[in-house]
């Protein structure tokens, strides 16, 4: 509980509709996307300024207060989940675009825009912001940076950590930081990428400078049916292989594809697996690419291939693969979508022992894949209202993500690790690498203070869950059977 | 062998001995003055593990960069930051340390863009691994990246794992005669459109870009685009890239011949500072060859929105780096502290008083 005197203090700093404390007002911040995470916050603030932010951290830090931030509450992984006795710091009344410079191709945004209201700003100047996680309509670059956010088209344009020049950020302490500039580097350490992907755990981001991309001139879509999720697999190095990058390359399983037609009519073909793969750029170039694409998917052993040839055939293509989510949640009263990474090869073993566990479980999974770049999204099927069936569905996708690092992969690609994932971050990284990484959490916030208990375990934790490290694809005792 | 390193940086630390890490010595020029033992990385050698459909490659640190080279063209890739080798035997541990980028920078990305893990060994003797082989991987925090561009201050590289790319199927350099300012906006305007570009240079009055994509794709842009072309255009821009053309002379024996690399805002307009300038990735790099002082080219940096290296030449008092403001510099030296307690990893090279 705070103190009546911090909230009091706390009211001085702001207007009195940016801090609210009446529980019918703190209940919609009570979980991030990951609504299996509830907890109702102390207190949430939503600062209108820059000044703001920095007076509500410099009182916190003074009375050893720790503040959680959160941007548009999209995430996936309970990251903006609020902490018992902690400020919920809202940045998305800082929504404001402060400055579009076409010709460097750069935006300053404050940290509440919309990742979508970036490209729609940009448009008439023929630019785009690269990045594209699925709630881009609803995301703000705020959290974007915190969860350096990928999306679809992540293997050619790179993710958050890629498209961004500069930061001014805030440590609890309440000191500024202007990291990053606006040449195409900066001296010292590579501070950009340290704060990229941190999870709100070093300092709070007031401000970023996006990298602006000239749009492709032609976006084409090829769709490929495969009897076998193995050959699909396949399929996708052999693309690469032949030289290309496709922009998008997207692989759903029979029950994700079965879910997506029942819900959209995109005209899927009823198979086990489904490549899309998308390519873009200068037309003469996606003209070629296309007809390679062609080949090496009926070379791979594709049982049907289709070109869009219209605009609107494509984004028909897409919509199926783009209502996956949804349409998987019809088939159950809930979900549970994993989000880990694997080497490309590994995707047919990977897929198998899913489909073994499944079973296992009693628990159905559809599968939809970034194939491009390895991250897979298994959706874990389940009734929460059937007792103890959240608590399965949660095993079951925790041991998805152990499977996932011994195939040399990682717990999460793209979501972060939250709270929901705390402790397969056991399984991925040894003790001497999380000391490392409380550390560096050190050389911000000593005082542990931002966002406190998310993204890293303490050690002690790791030996009372009884998490095994698995070190680079080998368990740490190989010797020992398992179950 | 990696033991033994461990074992020799853990003896260091014991002894308060510092330590300078030199790999193929084709770097030893970058960076402030830096004394000590040197610990040779050339040992750990080899490409550990190459997956060309995962696009992914992992070698030890000392592994030549023309090694790595050579064995990603066989399967028609490359590494896209183009990293430079000055003309000499430069390894993956000095590039991924030094963090530098060539010619198509700008387009494709920098070093770090491109680096998924590392393993290191840092100033106590503890290895450490960080990131991984796989593309996207948002696990922890990016201790890999922050490992680019750190000269070996907070660790010894040991391995390094870096996404690679398909190599283009065709480049075709262009040439025009125009003057610094239109040169710089040329730059910048096609850069703003579809264009396959994949470097861009000018000097003394030549602006020359780079094309790379399908065959179809670099005849249309050139038909669009005009110019002159170049012919052993790979020649030209190994050179810029390895700077071993005339401008950047090695040895510098007169403050005139002092190299300064100014990272700027890349619309910047002409900085006005004499008639010894090269320009690359897309208006971003100016090289100046400048007898002027550090604080002058420090301000004019940084007023166009960047930062101001002594390339090549004797350091000022504060460094050949762009000095940090206090809240950045506090959090270097604690990163410092955390990685390396007793500073005995390239001391002073980054920054003299780390």
């Amino acid at each position: 509980m705070l103190s009546p005197t911090f909230l009091s203090q706390l009211r001085k700093l702001l207007p009195d509709h940016c801090v609210l404390y009446a529980r019918e007002d703190l209940v919609p911040f009570e979980s991030d996307g990951l609504s299996a995470y509830r907890n109702t916050p102390d207190v949430v603030v939503l600062p209108e300024n820059e000044a703001q932010v920095a007076a509500v951290l410099r009182l916190c830090h003074a009375n050893r207060v720790a503040v959680v931030a959160r941007g548009a509450g999209t995430g996936l992984a309970a990251g903006a989940l609020p902490v018992d006795g902690a400020v919920l710091l809202v940045l998305a009344k800082l929504n404001r675009i402060k400055a579009i410079d076409p010709l460097a191709r750069t935006a300053v945004v404050e940290p509440g825009v919309r990742n979508l209201a970036i490209s729609e700003a940009v448009a008439q100047h023929g630019l785009y912001y690269a990045p594209d996680p699925s709630s881009q309509i609803a995301c703000s670059i705020g959290g974007n940076v915190a969860e350096n956010s990928g999306g679809v088209h992540c293997l050619k344009y790179g993710l958050t950590v890629h498209n961004i020049q500069k930061l001014r950020a805030w440590t609890i302490d309440g000191q500024l930081l202007e990291i990053g500039s606006d040449a195409l580097d900066a001296p010292g350490y590579d501070l950009l990428a340290l704060m990229t992907g941190s999870e709100g755990m070093l300092a709070v981001i007031t401000e970023v400078t996006v990298k602006l991309l000239p749009r492709p001139e032609r976006a084409q879509v090829v769709l490929a049916a495969f009897d076998d999720v193995a050959q699909a697999g396949a399929a996708v190095g052999n693309i690469i292989a032949a030289g290309v990058i496709p922009a998008g390359l997207e692989m759903m399983d029979r029950l994700a594809i079965e879910a997506a037609e029942a819900f959209v009519h995109a005209g899927y073909p009823m198979t086990e697996a489904l490549l899309l793969c998308e390519v873009d750029g200068v037309n003469e170039e996606v003209s070629d690419d296309i007809l390679t694409v062609h080949d090496v998917l009926a070379a791979s052993g594709a049982t049907e291939i289709r070109t869009a040839e219209s605009e609107e055939q494509r984004l028909k293509f897409w919509a199926g693969r783009k209502a996956a989510f949804p349409a998987v949640g019809r088939l159950a009263p809930d979900y549970y979508c994993m989000d880990g990474t694997i080497p490309r090869a590994q995707l047919p073993h990977v897929l198998k022992r899913i489909g073994e566990m499944s079973a296992e479980y009693g628990l159905a999974v559809a599968n939809v894949f970034h194939a491009g770049d390895g991250n897979l999204h298994p959706l874990i099927l389940f009734d929460a209202n059937r007792p103890g069936e959240l608590a399965k569905a949660e095993t079951f996708g925790g041991k998805i993500l152990e499977l996932c690092v011994e195939a040399g992969g990682t717990i999460t690609g793209e979501h972060g690790v939250g709270l929901e994932k705390i402790r397969q971050m056991c399984a991925q990284f040894a003790p001497p690498e999380l000391a490392r990484f409380h550390d560096v959490k050190a050389a911000f916030d000593p005082d542990t203070l931002l966002n406190p208990g998310k993204a890293v375990p303490e050690l002690h934790r790791c030996a009372e869950w009884g998490a095994m490290h698995v070190h680079g694809g080998q368990l740490a005792h190989p010797e020992l059977p398992r179950f | 062998m990696l033991t033994e390193f461990a074992d020799r940086i853990r003896s260091a630390h014991a002894a308060n001995t510092p330590l300078v890490i030199q790999g193929g010595g084709s770097k030893d020029f970058y960076g402030n003055a830096h004394e000590g033992e040197v610990l040779n990385t050339r040992a750990l050698t080899g490409v550990v593990d190459y997956q060309p459909k995962e696009l992914v490659l992992t070698a030890q640190a000392g592994t030549p960069l023309a090694e790595i080279e050579a064995l990603l063209a066989e399967h028609e890739q490359m590494l896209a930051f183009e990293p430079p080798h000055f003309g000499g035997p430069a390894t993956l541990g000095g590039s991924i340390a030094a963090g530098l980028s060539g010619p198509r920078r700008p387009y494709a990305g920098a070093a770090r863009d491109f680096v998924l893990g590392v393993r290191i060994i840092d100033g106590t003797g503890q290895p450490l691994r960080f990131g991984g082989q796989v593309i996207k991987n948002v696990a922890g925090y990016d201790v890999s990246r922050l490992m680019v561009g750190a000269l070996g201050t907070l660790g010894l590289i040991t391995e390094v794992s870096l996404k690679v790319l398909p190599q283009p199927a065709r480049e075709t350099t262009l040439q025009f005669e125009l003057d610094e300012a239109a040169a710089i906006e040329k730059m910048n305007q096609w850069a703003g459109q579809p264009l396959p570009l994949s470097a861009s240079s000018w000097h003394a009055g030549l602006l020359s870009i780079r094309l790379s994509g399908a065959a179809s794709a670099v005849h249309a842009a050139q038909a669009r685009l005009g110019g002159e072309p170049l012919h052993d255009a790979s020649a030209f821009w190994q050179r810029l890239r390895d700077q071993t053309t005339p401008f950047f002379d090695k040895r510098p024996l007169h403050p005139e011949g002092y190299k300064w690399r100014l990272a700027v805002k890349p619309t910047t307009p002409p900085l006005k500072l004499g008639d010894a300038l090269w320009i690359e990735w897309g208006g971003a790099v100016r090289w100046l060859a400048s007898d002027l002082p550090a604080a002058t080219l420090r301000e004019t940096a940084k007023t166009a929105g960047g930062h101001a290296t002594l390339f090549r030449g004797t350091a000022p008092a504060d460094g050949v780096f762009t000095p940090l403001v206090p809240a950045l510099l506090a959090l270097h030296r604690n990163l410092k502290q955390r990685f390396d307690p007793r500073g005995i990893l390239n001391r002073g090279r980054l920054y003299p008083d780390f």
